[in-house]
């Protein structure tokens, strides 16, 4: 299968511009880092087609090998649409973040960082610890506890 | 007629779904018209399982495109998967129906909650019956795309960060795969899995192991196998409670279908087998030791998740019937008891107004019920003896023993001392959240968080102490279909097991797909 060393180039620069971006820890920048990659892929697919030839478009007088391959453009339009919508959401999901932590950086898990620091820890049935350092760092699906929240109790802090 | 089942299984979903989209505002018809289209999916899926098992396996191409175009195969494993899920969603269904009465979602309706919850069905419904590699890869996007949309409900903080990972992950996961199908197609000239596994062995070795190293990557971080799981506890626990059961059951399990149907039927060659065995073995061990160090029930059970999907890999990997056939009953078995349990985490949430055992305490003389729905499954996943956790572990280990070597041994140790490990860190949290009593806990926090709503919509209302009926129902429902499966074992294990002769290489699937189409044109339709 001879191949265009043109769109394996392009292709190749792409797809390392695409995993560059997505290695960032700006969402923004993930989803451009996304579109490149799915550029890059789609791309593959059509170098994987073959060379180009006629419009695959049925013609008595053609040799059948003169045709494009059709099918990879196929799967193509499809990988497209799919890119297009989930882009689309990831756009709506940097746009919610921004608005809820004014930043779109991918930012850790809480959990882990307490497991990491030692937060977490595992009273059996001893280890009262303070009422002032009881910070929980586990704040399960309560964004704004605040309401209900004693405001002496100082140690919750919504993250 | 079966064939027609076979699109039908599919459809039914999806145009429900556009149905509930319509219904938009009006929380009561949205919920009849789902609950409806999950029990005729689940009717349907028992219908084709049956027919498969009795009269063989069911090839379809839609739209007389011959293998250029769509086709769609329902072999007995994928009618056992297509059952199993049906039953898990519907469950899944009526307990989010129950959780949003309670919740009042009447007056605000998180309104494309049903919609694409139904969207996710039918994307699993594809994956599951997908005849092509294609066709497999958009099951996996309109399922993923609607999951995408399910672990972001409501837009909460907590949310929004954990499904960012999960978005990003799965998307990483789309686009090898997506690039693998291109070489396969590049390589091989088609995508449909029976061309694909009659044309492989053709190909150099060197190019068979790339193909089959990215088609495993890409299943694998689905399937989250060891290396490439740190995604799934990092995301799955923010989630509303029936969203996280739903997921935790049936995403990865999809991940390991695909990866059963590319060992059997498309790379029956046995090089890499030694290095899943590996992979199977530090799944296993190292989500058992995270599960240990968690304090959040949601978290210990999404870690457990992590660490038995090892024992699937382990049944996969031994390439052999007998372990094909343990992995499958495994698949069904962890499919219903994690969901199960994950069901029972959001009664425990409901109960107590937390999951972190470090809070509750108490839950066994304040909701028996609940703590009773907790005790059994917790059991099960351990590995306790009458249950189906235990026929599975015996299956898969019976299996790795005749291979007999080094690792098959170690393996088994593995095997055993993990499901140790899982009793311990549910046991902790059964003498933490259900035994210890109330008054042990430090702080009164317990009592004030109950009034915090999961719903996403609903503001800090109501003391609603009183569990809905229909959360309890389904989630007993689903206890009992666990304990069917340890009473049912004998017919279902030799349901796995004649699944697994069908897999047994590619020629039987081969046959199937392709001897078919040659033989008769019209027999299918």
């Amino acid at each position: 299968m001879t191949v265009s060393l043109v769109l394996v180039v392009v292709m190749g620069a792409l797809i390392a511009c695409g995993v560059y971006l997505l290695l960032e820890r700006s969402l923004t920048r993930v989803v451009l880092g996304f579109l490149l990659i799915g550029n890059g892929v789609n791309l593959l697919i059509l170098i994987m087609g073959g060379p180009a030839g006629f419009a695959p478009i049925y013609d008595e007088s053609l040799d059948p090998a003169a045709y494009t391959d059709p099918l990879p453009q196929a799967l193509i339009l499809t990988a497209i649409v799919i890119t297009f919508a989930v882009s689309a959401f990831l756009l709506a999901l940097i746009y919610r973040s921004w608005r809820l932590a004014n930043a779109d950086d991918v930012s850790d898990d809480a959990d882990d960082v307490a497991l990491r620091e030692g937060g977490i820890t595992m009273p059996l049935e001893e280890v009262a610890p303070d009422e002032g350092d009881t910070d929980f760092p586990i704040e399960d699906a309560a964004p704004e506890p605040a309401p209900a929240q004693r405001s002496d109790s100082g140690g919750e802090v919504a993250r | 007629m079966m064939p027609a089942l076979v699109s039908l299984v599919v459809l039914v979903p999806l145009l429900s779904a556009a149905l509930t989209l319509v219904l938009g505002r009006r929380a009561r018809p949205q919920r009849i018209v789902a609950a409806l289209a999950l029990v005729a999916v689940l009717g349907i899926s028992v219908a084709l399982l049956v027919g498969v098992d009795a009269d063989g396996a069911i090839v379809v191409e839609s739209g007389n495109w011959g293998l250029l175009g769509i086709v769609l195969v329902v072999d007995r494993l994928s009618a056992i998967m297509l059952v199993v899920s049906s039953v898990v969603l519907l469950a899944v269904l009526i307990f989010s129906i129950g959780q949003g009465l309670a919740d009042g979602d009447d007056e605000t309706p998180v309104s494309i909650y049903y919609p694409t919850y139904l969207i996710l069905t039918a994307g699993v419904m594809v994956a599951f019956v997908a005849g092509d590699l294609f066709n497999l890869y958009v099951g996996f996007e309109i399922l993923l795309v609607a999951s995408y949309v399910l672990i972001t409900l409501g837009g909460t903080r907590s949310r929004i960060r954990a499904g960012v990972t999960y978005v990003i992950v799965s998307l990483l996961s789309s686009i090898l795969f997506l690039a693998a199908i291109g070489m396969v197609y590049g390589a091989l000239g088609t995508v449909n899995l029976a061309q694909v596994a009659e044309r492989v062995q053709q190909l150099p070795f060197d190019v068979q192991v790339l193909l089959h190293v990215m088609l495993l990557v890409a299943f694998g971080i689905k399937a989250a196998v060891f290396p490439l799981s740190f995604w799934l506890p990092d995301s799955y626990p923010s989630a509303p409670a029936p969203v996280t059961a739903a997921f935790a059951g049936l995403l990865t399990k999809i991940g390991v279908y695909a990866i059963i149907r590319l060992e059997t039927v498309i790379f029956p060659t046995p090089e890499l087998n030694p290095a899943l065995m590996v992979l199977a073995l530090l799944t296993m061990v190292v989500g058992a030791l995270g599960a240990v160090a968690q304090a959040d029930i949601k978290r210990i059970l999404s870690f457990t998740l992590v660490s038995h999907i090892g024992y699937m890999i382990l049944g996969v990997a031994l390439g052999t019937v007998a372990g094909t056939a343990a992995a499958i009953y495994y698949i069904v078995h962890h499919i219903v008891v994690q969901t199960t349990l994950f069901l029972a985490a959001g009664l425990v949430e409901r109960e107590a107004g937390s999951t972190s055992i470090t809070r509750i305490g108490g839950l066994l003389a304040s909701a028996p019920l609940v703590a009773v729905l907790f005790f059994i499954p917790a059991l099960n996943l351990g590995g306790i003896p009458p249950f189906s956790g235990f026929i599975g572990k015996l299956g898969l280990f019976q299996a790795t023993a005749v291979q007999g070597d080094a690792l098959a041994y170690a393996l088994i140790g593995g095997g055993a001392f993990v499901s140790l490990l899982t009793l311990y860190a549910l046991v902790r949290v059964w003498n933490l959240a259900f035994w210890r009593p109330a008054d042990d806990v430090d702080g009164d926090e317990t009592r004030l968080l109950r009034s915090v709503e999961e719903a996403p919509d609903a503001p800090t209302t109501t003391e609603t102490r009183a569990t809905p009926r229909l959360m309890t129902l389904s989630t007993a429902g689903m206890v009992a279909v666990s304990l069917a499966l340890t009473v049912f074992a004998g017919p279902l294990y030799a349901v796995s097991d004649r699944a697994a002769e069908n897999l047994d290489g590619p020629d039987a699937y081969i046959e199937l797909v392709l001897g078919g189409t040659a033989g008769s044109e019209g027999g299918a339709r």
